[in-house]
């Protein structure tokens, strides 16, 4: 099936929410400005401000030059992202994917969305109308693709809506603009003469791609439909939720406990049944008054057990603010994992216990100090040294291959080996002394060489010939020699410690 | 012969009462090592309290790791899995099945500041589950030495705290005080590096007696290789408490 988009341009988007905010705002000049390089400049204008000539990027003193009334009011940063979110999620009203086009626009897929409201033409006006009652100036268009979408609604100016296959025809007398372009880019074409799209997308690939670089045959071909363009939805939809409205507002903690559990034993049930478990979970509660509050648990190992996960909810029920009350819970695990049924014990069968309270503790680590900071080596099958372990992928998994201890390792390795000076009585014999951190070691024992090859089918490179010595302070060290004698003298390093 | 136990008995209510620990459930574990048990108090190595190390340079380092993984290794036979907390590790961790112990069982724990690995040393002294904690830092101050002992007290972990490259050795509520250094291997008529060799420095212990011995790990055990030596260190005053 084809696929339809839908763009939505915001014309005003801070100073229609601010007419929201502050009603007696309306039919006034207003601007957002915020302090650049010591002087204020405009972030956003009003429509009115907009119809007197007043644009965004001007200097407050010039504005305030042309129209002596205009209100400055500061600017909030930060706040237009939180504002297009919540537009966003608004929208799924309509669609399952919303993706946001910031600065000021939202970008909708809504294949096969549109017959659900008698149509597109409907379907469009619905939107219009819903915005407009809030007091937002939208404009919006429906194309087969997000690009010609997105350059009718900002340059369009026959029909919002084009019809399958039809997006060559529209784009020809539209501005290079309308291609979300690069300001250079678009000062080069105008240069030249190119008013509209229709006067160069004739022009062959090449003579395009070397005047204006790739970037804009790869915006024509997305608006055309010949490349895909793939949009990032703003939440995308999670398969393990599950709900739980309430008749009558919960205000209590006792009642969100309750609620937790009765949502955890659902979920945990279902993830039984798939033999998965959860890694990551939130808890949303609904206000009467629109608001959500959320908390959100992770775990170190999947988890179905409600017991382990509400103690990991419990601590945090007190951040909810229920003001009002709660209408609506949703419990959803967006990071879900397998796990066998048979759980068996985390480590060996010497331990006693079953090592809840040790995935407690690593729960709490990972949530202070992140997931990265817990590492559980296993054996590699590979004898270079650096590439002899591997990160094990979770708390439970058990090693494949043996750890070898035929050869001596030592205790302590370097992360990098480290240059050294040696002397060498003879080729292929230990060094007699060598040199680290300036620092000169007698060398009394050696064992070695440990010939070990560089793996040809992961890299190319020398061998290295490793030596276990001892000097004459009884520390000992693991060197090795990069490589052959041929020609120039091989470089010597030290690679790690022995207790 | 009554008397003896009498006053046995005795001592070890003392020794409670001084150590402020709870009794220990079921078997003590006990590493074994030999003479140098005779330097703590009845006996038996501290288990449930907190060990401080100090290494100088690499090479100490080295032979500190590989004294603790001894140790480790006994010590994880009963119990939970360890967790070992640093901020710049070097431990390779294909080198500790020779000290007996499964490197997969231990829970590496990798951090950047130091308020972060005595935060993560705390918490990790207060999960009963755990056999060991082995913390490496350079500083500790003494407050954070008491918190941690406290935590010991109450969970009976046994926590092994590594300072690399300390600024001083300043005062802290450890049970011991430990320096390692490695010595020249005796391989006897063969050539090579022999097993390795250890000195090893107990400058404190509370409740018991300091002293410094030799041990060199062979066959998964330590063994004591030269007589006990009583001989006080004569640079050092020797600390109790």
């Amino acid at each position: 099936m084809s696929k339809r988009y839908v763009a939505i341009w915001f014309r005003h988007l801070m100073t229609d929410w601010m007419i929201r905010r502050r009603p007696e705002l309306k039919d006034t000049a207003f601007v957002f400005a915020a302090p650049e390089r010591g002087r204020m400049v405009v972030k956003s204008a009003s429509a009115d401000a907009q119809a007197k000539g007043i644009y965004p990027n001007m200097v407050v003193a010039d504005c305030k030059a042309i129209l002596p009334s205009l209100q400055v009011l500061n600017d909030i940063p930060g706040q237009d992202d939180i504002l297009l979110n919540a537009l966003a999620e608004w929208c799924i009203r309509y669609t399952p994917i919303v993706a946001l086009d910031p600065p000021d626009g939202l970008m909708l897929d809504v294949s096969g969305c549109a017959h659900l409201w008698n149509g597109e033409q409907a379907y469009l006006r619905d939107m219009i109308t819903r915005f407009s009652d809030f007091g937002y100036h939208v404009r919006t268009a429906m194309a087969d693709t997000a690009g010609t979408a997105w350059a009718i609604s900002r340059f369009g100016q026959v029909t919002p809506i084009i019809k399958p296959g039809r997006q060559l025809d529209a784009l020809l007398p539209l501005p290079p603009a309308a291609l979300r372009l690069e300001p250079g880019i678009l000062e080069r074409l105008n240069k030249l003469g190119l008013h509209t799209i229709g006067s160069f997308i004739r022009m062959p690939r090449t003579a395009l791609r070397r005047r204006f670089g790739q970037i804009l045959l790869q915006r024509l071909d997305q608006a055309l439909g010949q490349e895909i363009e793939i949009i990032q939805p703003v939440r995308p939809i999670e398969p393990y939720q599950e709900r739980l409205p309430c008749l009558e507002p919960i205000r209590t903690a006792t009642g969100i406990g309750i609620a937790l559990q009765q949502l955890l034993e659902k979920l945990c049930d279902r993830l039984g049944k798939e033999d998965k478990g959860l890694r990551r979970c939130i808890f949303r509660c609904y206000r009467i008054d629109g608001n959500i509050q959320q908390i959100d648990i992770g775990t170190n190992r999947p988890s179905r057990n409600v017991v382990h996960l509400f103690k990991l909810f419990e601590n945090k029920i007190v951040q909810i603010e229920p003001d009002l009350g709660i209408e609506l819970f949703i419990l959803e695990a967006p990071v879900v994992e397998e796990l066998t049924s048979a759980q068996d014990a985390l480590w060996n069968a010497k331990t006693h216990g079953d090592n809840v309270a040790v995935a407690e503790l690593l729960d709490r680590i990972a949530g202070k100090t992140g997931m990265h900071t817990i590492h559980r080596y296993l054996p590699n099958e590979s004898y270079w040294p650096e590439r002899s372990v591997k990160l094990a992928a979770s708390l439970q998994e058990k090693p494949t291959t043996e750890w070898r201890i035929d050869m001596p390792r030592p205790v302590n390795l370097l992360p990098k080996p480290e240059l050294i000076d040696v002397t060498v009585q003879m080729p292929d014999y230990p060094p007699m002394l060598f040199k680290y951190k300036g620092q000169l070691h007698n060398i009394s024992k050696a064992d070695g060489p440990e010939r070990i090859e560089q793996e040809w089918w992961l890299r190319n490179g020398h061998y290295r010939d490793y030596y276990c010595v001892e000097d004459d302070n009884g520390a000992r060290y693991w060197l090795f020699r990069l490589g052959p004698y041929t020609g120039n003298a091989p470089k010597w390093f030290i690679h790690g410690f022995f207790a | 012969m009554a008397k003896r136990e009498i006053v046995q008995q005795l001592q070890k209510e003392v020794l409670s009462l001084q150590q402020s620990k709870k009794p220990v459930v079921g078997q003590p574990v006990n590493p074994d090592l030999g003479e140098l048990l005779g330097a703590f108090p009845n006996k038996t190595f501290p288990t449930g309290a907190v060990h401080e190390f100090i290494s100088p340079n690499p090479e100490n380092a080295a032979a500190t790791n590989g004294f603790l993984c001894g140790l480790l290794g006994q010590l994880m036979l009963q119990k939970g899995p360890c967790l070992w907390i640093s901020a710049r590790r070097t431990i390779f961790p294909p080198a500790l099945k020779v000290f007996g112990i499964d490197p997969e069982r231990i829970i590496f724990i990798d951090l950047d500041r130091p308020k972060q690995v005595l935060w993560t040393i705390e918490e990790g002294l207060k999960c009963e589950e755990l056999s060991v904690v082995i913390g490496e830092l350079s500083q500790l101050g003494f407050t954070e030495s008491r918190r941690l002992q406290l935590a010991v007290e109450a969970s009976n972990v046994t926590g092994f705290i590594h300072r690399y490259q300390p600024r001083g050795e300043n005062t802290v509520a450890c049970t011991t005080r430990w320096k390692i250094k490695p010595i020249s291997s005796i391989s006897g008529d063969m050539p090579g590096v022999g097993f390795p060799r250890w000195d090893i420095q107990l400058l404190k212990v509370r409740n018991g007696k300091p002293g410094s011995w030799q041990f060199e790990w062979k066959g998964g055990q330590f063994h004591s290789i030269a007589p006990q030596r009583f001989s006080i260190i004569k640079n050092e005053r020797l600390k109790t408490g």
